[in-house]
């Protein structure tokens, strides 16, 4: 049988379980809600404006290097089960494919692209 | 064939017995067991989960030199189930502008990406969970769903502090994400295969031995991930008071806080199935399933031990020195380390194994050593450059 | 019918809903949270196929980075997340013209196709697809120039990407 049907399970199982707990609490817990108790939490003080700001630029330029070096990283695992059986000229292909993206890498940290300004 | 030597097959040929005497077909039974087999580990997990907030909060105490939870029961114990009550009891209130369907998925989704890493960890050599041949992989993806847990949480709440929050714990997630997948290509060089069952089985010695700084990228990658001080500015309490889940009351707060817990313990037992043997010690494994269970849960409570004594005593980190630290020093030693290991794998493979490892095991000494000699001469000459700039401005 | 022929219906239509809703969805982060759910979807698909590493790729790339980038980027681009506008311009019949024509061409093509009711061929036993994926990435004979200009071409979306980036700094 496909081993990810078991896989299936355990994410069923894993929402299911959560679920009835969030339920029970639900049904046993009073539902009292009023505007002052529904207010945003700011420490006391009344919320100014929406709070979907805008952000800082810097969080996508990390998650952007990040899409570039998770795609690479996901490539070299095919390479590295088969390693012990390939010889070194496999070996030296993998690591040619590493040091380029260590250049990109290189590349990005020269720009200042990984300074949090 | 005995209960004690294999006990997951017994019971599963027990329960199929059952299951096709009343007329159901066998794949269908079969599916059945599974939920059950999966059903029974998961509520053994939660309960599991419930004793570790008494661990947490017994060793936080004992860290900071107070005696924690001693009121409720012999040591405590009962104190943790007194929290689950409240916890259940308590009004569960929704922020006035929050995104209701949003807000209420996220907590289940963080508790989810716990749970199903579950299904990859062997516990016996004879209960394997799923034997995916990708499994080091599963383990990133299930991180992915917790990410993806975190955002919504922290944008559904309507709170700026909760945003700022998620935004932070999602931009280290993802930068420790590298160094984490980077360290676990090198079990899989190791032992030839992503599986987490082929790699306890074929680690004849520890791989910490083999490769000791991988083990502690692992590690410090780890401790990112789950956003655990000194990596926990998403909660940095001085500032953003919880981070992405301030909102979060009752049982869906319990949730966010129970799957932390969870996931710092699933990732000490990650730790020991890559660097650590798993379930092997000494051939205990092979006297019962039960004692690799107990060795399993042993070294995964050693490895959620040493997360807590960082978490205890090292100091939170600010954003920008955590992302520089990650991508100008820890990223470049990772890859720097994956090099190194497959090309020592490669020349070594065919030589004696004390050979292998003591090659193995210096090769990782000397890249750490450099690694720490060029960052050590980098900020002395960083320090040179303020240090020189203040005695101008001092002479001027 | 089987019960993956069940799940994969199930799988197909829960995939195709959310594709539609990525693109019908008024609040933009709540399309991208539907396109989760429809990249998931195709995860499912793979693994339902047996493709163990594409489906947990499919993962950790589009839901673990490529779906938080889309979510940091309206985050980051708009202040308001509920679009007012039209949903449609004034090309949507041909925009549905083209779609119907695709479906049928697709369709059409597909008839002839014997693939459509043949079963896979079930793996032989210590087949491992992953070592065997590793070993075409870097054997010469197999495709050890496109995993090579594989990076390259990684590089140059990250060298791109930077630009741009900089640029607007």
């Amino acid at each position: 049988m496909n081993p990810w049907v078991f896989v299936g399970l355990f994410f069923l199982v894993g929402l299911i379980i959560p679920l009835g707990a969030i339920g029970v609490a639900w049904i046993l817990g009073p539902k009292k809600p009023n505007p002052i108790k529904q207010t945003t939490y700011e420490c006391g003080i009344e919320t100014v404006g929406d709070s979907w700001v805008q952000f800082k630029a810097q969080y996508y330029i990390f998650a952007l290097v990040f899409l570039i070096f998770d795609v690479e990283t996901v490539f070299l695992f095919p390479w590295a089960v088969k390693l012990g059986a390939l010889g070194l000229f496999a070996v030296i292909e993998g690591i040619i494919f590493i040091l380029i993206l260590v250049a990109g890498l290189v590349y990005t940290w020269r720009k200042g692209m990984l300074e949090w300004a | 064939m005995s209960f004690w030597n294999d006990p997951l097959k017994v019971a599963a040929d027990w329960l199929l017995g059952i299951f096709t005497g009343w007329g159901m077909p066998v794949p269908a039974a079969n599916i059945l067991i599974g939920f059950l087999g999966v059903l029974i580990l998961i509520s053994i997990l939660m309960v599991l989960d419930i004793g570790l907030v008494w661990v947490e909060r017994k060793v936080v105490a004992r860290f900071q030199d107070r005696i924690g939870p001693n009121r409720l029961g012999p040591f405590g114990l009962i104190q943790p189930f007194a929290d689950i009550i409240k916890l259940m009891i308590k009004e569960d209130t929704t922020p006035g502008g929050a995104d209701k369907v949003v807000y209420n998925i996220a907590p289940m989704l963080s508790m989810m990406s716990v749970l199903i890493l579950w299904a990859v960890v062997p516990l016996a050599p004879t209960i394997l969970g799923v034997d995916l041949n990708i499994g080091v992989l599963y383990i990133i993806a299930a991180g992915a769903i917790g990410t993806l847990s975190i955002i919504m949480g922290g944008w559904s709440s309507n709170n700026k502090y909760a945003l700022i929050g998620a935004f932070r714990q999602v931009a280290v997630m993802i930068s420790f994400e590298i160094p984490m997948l980077a360290t676990l290509l090198i079990p899989t060089i190791l032992a030839g295969s992503m599986g987490t069952a082929a790699i306890i089985e074929r680690q004849d010695v520890w791989y910490v031995l083999l490769s000791p700084l991988g083990a502690l990228i692992f590690l410090v990658a780890a401790i990112a991930e789950l956003g655990r001080a000194p990596f926990d500015l998403a909660e940095g309490e001085s500032e953003l008071v919880s981070g992405y889940n301030i909102e979060y009351s009752g049982m869906k707060f319990g949730m966010f806080y129970a799957g932390e817990l969870l996931h710092a313990f699933t990732f000490g037992g990650f730790w020991a199935i890559l660097f650590f043997g798993g379930y092997r010690f000494l051939g205990l494994e092979q006297v019962s399933p039960f004692l690799a269970i107990a060795v399993i849960l042993f070294k995964a409570f050693i490895g959620y031990w040493l997360i807590m004594w960082v978490r205890y005593t090292l100091l939170r980190i600010r954003i920008d020195h955590m992302l520089a630290f990650n991508w100008k020093f820890l990223t470049p030693l990772a890859f720097t380390l994956i090099i190194v290991t497959a090309l020592m794998h490669a020349l070594l493979s065919g030589t004696p194994a004390w050979l292998y490892l003591a090659g193995m095991f210096l090769s990782n000494i000397l890249v750490a050593w450099s690694a720490l000699e060029i960052a050590r001469s980098y900020s002395r000459r960083e320090r040179e450059k303020v240090d020189g700039k203040k005695a101008v401005e001092v002479g001027h | 019918m089987t019960g993956e022929q069940i799940i994969f219906l199930v799988v197909a239509f829960v995939t195709l809903f959310a594709g539609l809703m990525v693109v019908t969805a008024r609040n933009l982060v709540h399309a991208a949270l539907w396109l989760v759910a429809a990249l998931f979807g195709v995860a499912v698909t793979y693994a339902l196929l047996h493709a163990n590493f594409l489906a947990v790729v499919q993962v950790v790339v589009y839901i673990g980075a490529i779906a938080i980038l889309f979510i940091f980027a309206v985050m980051l681009t708009r202040k308001d997340m509920r679009d007012q506008g039209p949903q449609m311009n004034k090309n949507w019949w041909l925009g549905a013209a083209l779609a119907v024509l695709t479906f049928g061409g697709l369709y059409l093509m597909l008839q002839g196709w014997s693939g459509m009711s043949r079963t896979a061929a079930v793996y032989p036993s210590g087949f491992d697809a992953v070592a065997e994926l590793g070993n075409e990435l870097v054997s010469p004979a197999g495709y050890v120039l496109p995993f090579e200009v594989a990076s390259v071409l990684l590089v140059a979306a990250l060298v791109g990407a930077v630009y741009v980036a900089f640029n607007r700094k």
